[in-house]
């Protein structure tokens, strides 16, 4: 078999918390709370959450845009977790990032032209004289015309600019691409052909995706598995069918009860959360999630469930599954 | 388009403020007079000739301003002092202009003990009051346009440095920082190619104001003898002498005081309509 | 609120020992070194030039230099002048109380008018008043305070004789309050001059924003009628933002004093300054730029004081 693009262990990103007067540590936000993963080439993980449950965070730490504090992240069978940013420079080639805010991506300053041949100046892999082609080549790809490369960001829609955001990522040919909740600043009419494309383009260039995003419908379109996340851990992993109807932990069942079903009539589980989404300076004793569980044991609150394998193909972390 | 909307674009809400466009127009008129003194002014400012002294003003037509102590044309004298004034204003802004940037970008951009440091120095410079500090430079460089321009320049760049980090401080959060981060672009590169055009906006503003901050404080050397030297003009040095002509040569010490007035009052109120134009966030501050 | 202090006077310690630090580099940078005056004078030789460092102290490295004068510094110890050997800060102090007049009457107006200018520029915005007040402000701003200044002599000293044309008291006047105030008025409203613009900008911008928020519209809301809105509402907030402005202004309210107090013959620390320059009085322009910087660091703390004790916001910032 062949080694898994991607290989997450342990993987911790805590933010210290510094004293108003002398700035010293006292505490920790723990955005990343120790997740582990495996990504084969090919695929599209997606990882879902509320807002606060570290899925960003997660995403921009495997590509070292934010510090990680523990753990291990292998790329290509190499271990990245500490390697100097110089040395990051050529893993950048392979791994790209996709930005939420088609406002705030793009610098305002810059033509789209501007703009799409940053990568290929960054990295001197084209000639001055072959930028354009380069460029005009990104455009067509993502559906955008070439004439769009002089004119400058905000005469566009935000769909559009977030063609463009697409195609900056594809620029130098990268692996792997993290995107961050792509569609979710757009319209839902913009969103179908945005995740159209992604998909479109993955199979044309061979891509892997890691596909955040707290819409589950929208993950439901693109992802091939899915990971659930809450409060900085991994609850539940699964291929995206086992997940959709044999959702296991509780938190699952709840955002799963939350989509809104096209199907009126249909037989859902009612499994509504109480509650707020606990600070991640301050998270719970044991299963972070045992506040608002509605099957929480006194074992909860003591112990924290580790991922475990269970037969079917997921992987939980709930005592009420596995040991 | 329809006069609302055209009061929303940029060049409406410039045109909008009267007095900034007069500030424009002045400025413009003003930059070419220094520019073209050597063919406008109808004598050498240095051209003494005791026998025509003190002639008031429009009672000679060779001398329409009329002559000081030294025979010398008050209107070329003028014209050339605003020559070197200016000249000595842009200098002056421009090392004001480019230090103010360079620290506000290094230490918004690298923050942590570099920028803190930075700061600190900036707010340890902004304790001195600038006209003691500079007065005590200037009384002991010899003073050349050169050196007094960089000494002005150099005390007048912490309050562009506090403005240039903020607005980097601010800028650095966007993801389009962050997406050149992510495609390995270093922090030079940010900042001159992502950052700096961003700024350019509160700099040109910035720039604006300083040239009339720096007229102003070159008359005020000048005059007291510190700055420009003579024979060379400035209208600052004219007025060295001023007191002693208030009986009877009134216009001598009139005439340069406007024109430094005028001139400070162009660029003043052309920065105030770009400040208005270019960034409403910014019109809070006076 | 206790604990606020402590960190501004901790915060204020480096500040203190930088600005001294700056000072000391200054005076040793100087071409011609501590002692131009000396140097500079071709009568003097080398061996007593020599002498002279010795006795000033200045043939030890410049790190012992600066600890002997930084101790100096802190038991108020300034050193003496070149000329006539007096003690420099007992030179500058003594010339306290002549600028402090007059930068607080300054002060006093430019923050009257200045309030009240702008204030009423942003309640009634857009509208003639503001555009006076706007505009005229800014005119304010570009005189050169020694020309105004030389102007203002001309007219009501020399042209007019209303008042006099510089010192503070006339010959055998001293103690005479009325001839004081006779010779304050012209300094003091030229140095208001350039202080006043720059306060009713900050004050306009400051009411703009205080009469936008959403508090002001409840209170109108509330049936209270416009002065009452205005005063017991917006002002109180409105003002708090100047007071730390003060702070910041300190060095701006000096240079002026110095400009306008050599104009006018003022017998304060900026007239004083100015004839050390042409003396080449290192120790006083030292010690006085070392003063007036002591002086803005404390003022800045006291105006964060003041600002902390009337908004429990900043506390806890």
């Amino acid at each position: 078999m062949a080694e898994p693009l991607l290989q997450v262990r342990e993987l911790r990103t805590h933010f210290p918390i510094l004293s108003k007067l002398l700035r010293r540590p006292v505490g920790n936000v723990r955005a990343v709370d120790g997740i582990d993963l495996e990504l084969e080439a090919g695929e599209v993980l997606g990882i879902v959450g509320e807002s606060g449950s570290g899925k960003t965070t997660a995403g921009k730490t495997i590509l070292r845009l934010i510090e990680p504090t523990e753990g291990s992240i292998v790329f290509e069978g190499r271990d990245i977790t500490r390697l100097p940013l110089r040395e990051m420079m050529p893993l950048r080639r392979r791994m790209q990032f996709i930005f939420q805010d088609p406002m705030s991506s793009l610098n305002p300053r810059m033509t789209v032209g501007r703009i799409l041949a940053a990568p290929f100046e960054i990295h001197r892999v084209a000639r001055r004289d072959q930028l354009g082609d380069r460029v005009s080549e990104l455009l067509s790809m993502v559906g955008l015309p070439a004439d769009a490369a002089q004119r400058y960001p905000h005469e566009f829609s935000g769909g559009q600019r977030q063609r463009v955001g697409i195609a900056r990522a594809l620029a130098l040919r990268p692996r792997l691409i993290v995107a961050d909740e792509p569609v979710s600043a757009l319209d839902v009419s913009i969103q179908a052909q945005i995740l159209n494309l992604l998909k479109r383009l993955k199979t044309e260039l061979g891509l892997t995706y890691i596909f955040i995003s707290h819409n589950l419908g929208v993950v439901s379109h693109i992802c091939d598995r899915v990971a659930v996340m809450y409060l900085g851990r991994i609850v539940e992993m699964a291929p995206r069918e086992t997940l959709f109807f044999a959702p296991k932990h509780p938190y699952t069942e709840a955002l799963l009860s939350a989509v809104p079903s096209p199907e009126p009539g249909r037989a859902r589980r009612d499994a509504t959360l109480g509650g707020d989404i606990p600070s991640p300076a301050n998270p719970p004793s044991g299963c972070a999630f045992h506040p608002r569980c509605p099957h929480a044991m006194p074992r909860c609150a003591q112990e924290t469930p580790l991922p475990t394998r269970i037969p079917g193909g997921q992987i939980v972390a709930c005592h009420l599954h596995g040991p | 388009m329809s006069a609302a909307a055209r009061r929303q674009s940029l060049l409406g809400r410039f045109t909008r403020h009267r007095p900034a466009l007069l500030g424009a127009v002045a400025v413009v008129l003003l930059c070419l007079a220094a520019l073209f003194a050597p063919a406008l002014a109808p004598h050498d400012p240095v051209e003494l000739d005791t026998s025509v002294r003190f002639f008031a003003p429009l009672t000679h037509s060779a001398f329409p301003l009329g002559t000081d102590e030294l025979g010398r044309d008050t209107l070329s004298r003028l014209l050339y002092g605003g020559q070197i004034s200016l000249t000595v204003g842009v200098v002056a802004m421009a090392t004001t202009v480019l230090t103010g940037a360079l620290v506000g970008l290094v230490s918004g951009y690298y923050g942590g003990w570099v920028g803190t440091l930075l700061m600190r120095f900036v707010d340890m410079m902004l304790c001195f009051p600038q006209v003691f500090l500079l007065l005590v430079v200037a009384a002991f460089v010899t003073p050349t346009l050169i050196s007094i321009s960089l000494i002005i320049g150099l005390t007048s760049w912490m309050e562009v440095a506090r403005i240039i980090r903020a607005e980097i401080l601010h800028l650095k959060e966007q993801d389009f920082v962050q997406a050149a981060r992510a495609l390995g672009a270093g922090g030079v590169r940010i900042m001159t190619r992502e950052l700096l055009p961003n700024i350019m906006a509160p700099l040109l503003v910035a720039a604006t104001l300083k040239v009339a901050a720096a007229v102003l404080l070159e008359s005020y050397i000048s005059y007291l003898g510190y700055g420009v030297q003579p024979p060379l003009a400035s209208w600052g040095n004219m007025l060295t002498n001023a007191q002693g002509y208030f009986d009877s040569e009134s216009w001598l010490a009139i005439f340069p005081g406007v024109m430094i007035t005028i001139t400070v009052m162009s660029f003043n109120f052309l920065g105030d309509g770009l400040r208005d134009a270019l960034d409403p966030r910014l019109r809070m501050e006076p | 609120m206790l604990s606020y202090i402590g960190r501004r006077v901790l915060q204020a310690i480096p500040l203190l020992i930088g600005v001294s630090v700056i000072g000391f580099g200054l005076m040793h940078l100087a071409p011609g070194g501590p002692l131009a005056v000396y140097t500079l004078n071709p009568t003097i030789t080398a061996q007593d030039i020599e002498r002279i460092k010795i006795i000033f102290g200045l043939d030890q490295p410049v790190h012992v230099q600066y600890l002997k004068w930084a101790t100096g510094m802190f038991t108020g110890n300034w050193g003496y002048t070149f000329f006539g050997g007096r003690p420099v800060l007992w030179v500058i102090v003594e010339r306290l109380p002549a600028t402090m007049l007059l930068m607080g009457s300054a002060l006093s107006i430019a923050i009257l008018l200045g309030i009240t200018v702008g204030m009423i520029g942003a309640v009634r915005r857009y509208s003639v008043w503001d555009y006076l007040a706007t505009s005229g402000a800014l005119v304010a701003l570009s005189f050169p305070t020694f020309w105004f200044g030389l102007m203002a002599i001309f007219v009501f000293a020399v042209d007019l004789r209303w008042l006099p044309s510089g010192g503070m008291y006339e010959l055998g006047e001293e103690g005479n309050v009325v001839d004081l105030l006779r010779h304050l008025i012209l300094p003091t409203l030229v140095l208001a001059l350039v202080i006043t613009a720059t306060y009713s900008r900050y004050a306009r911008s400051s009411f703009l924003e205080v009469l936008h928020q959403d508090y002001m519209r409840t209170a109108r809301a509330k049936g209270l009628r416009p002065r009452e809105r205005l005063f017991r509402h917006a002002f109180p907030n409105a003002v708090k933002p100047l007071i730390a402005l003060l702070g910041t202004d300190l060095p701006v309210l000096f240079s002026g004093a110095l400009v306008t107090e050599s104009i006018f013959g003022w017998p304060g620390m900026g007239r004083l300054f100015v004839d050390a320059l042409t003396m080449k009085e290192y120790p006083i322009l030292m010690g006085m730029i070392m003063f007036t910087a002591f002086f803005v660091i404390l003022g800045n703390l006291l105006a964060d004081i003041a600002i902390a004790l009337l908004d429990p916001r900043v506390r806890l910032a």
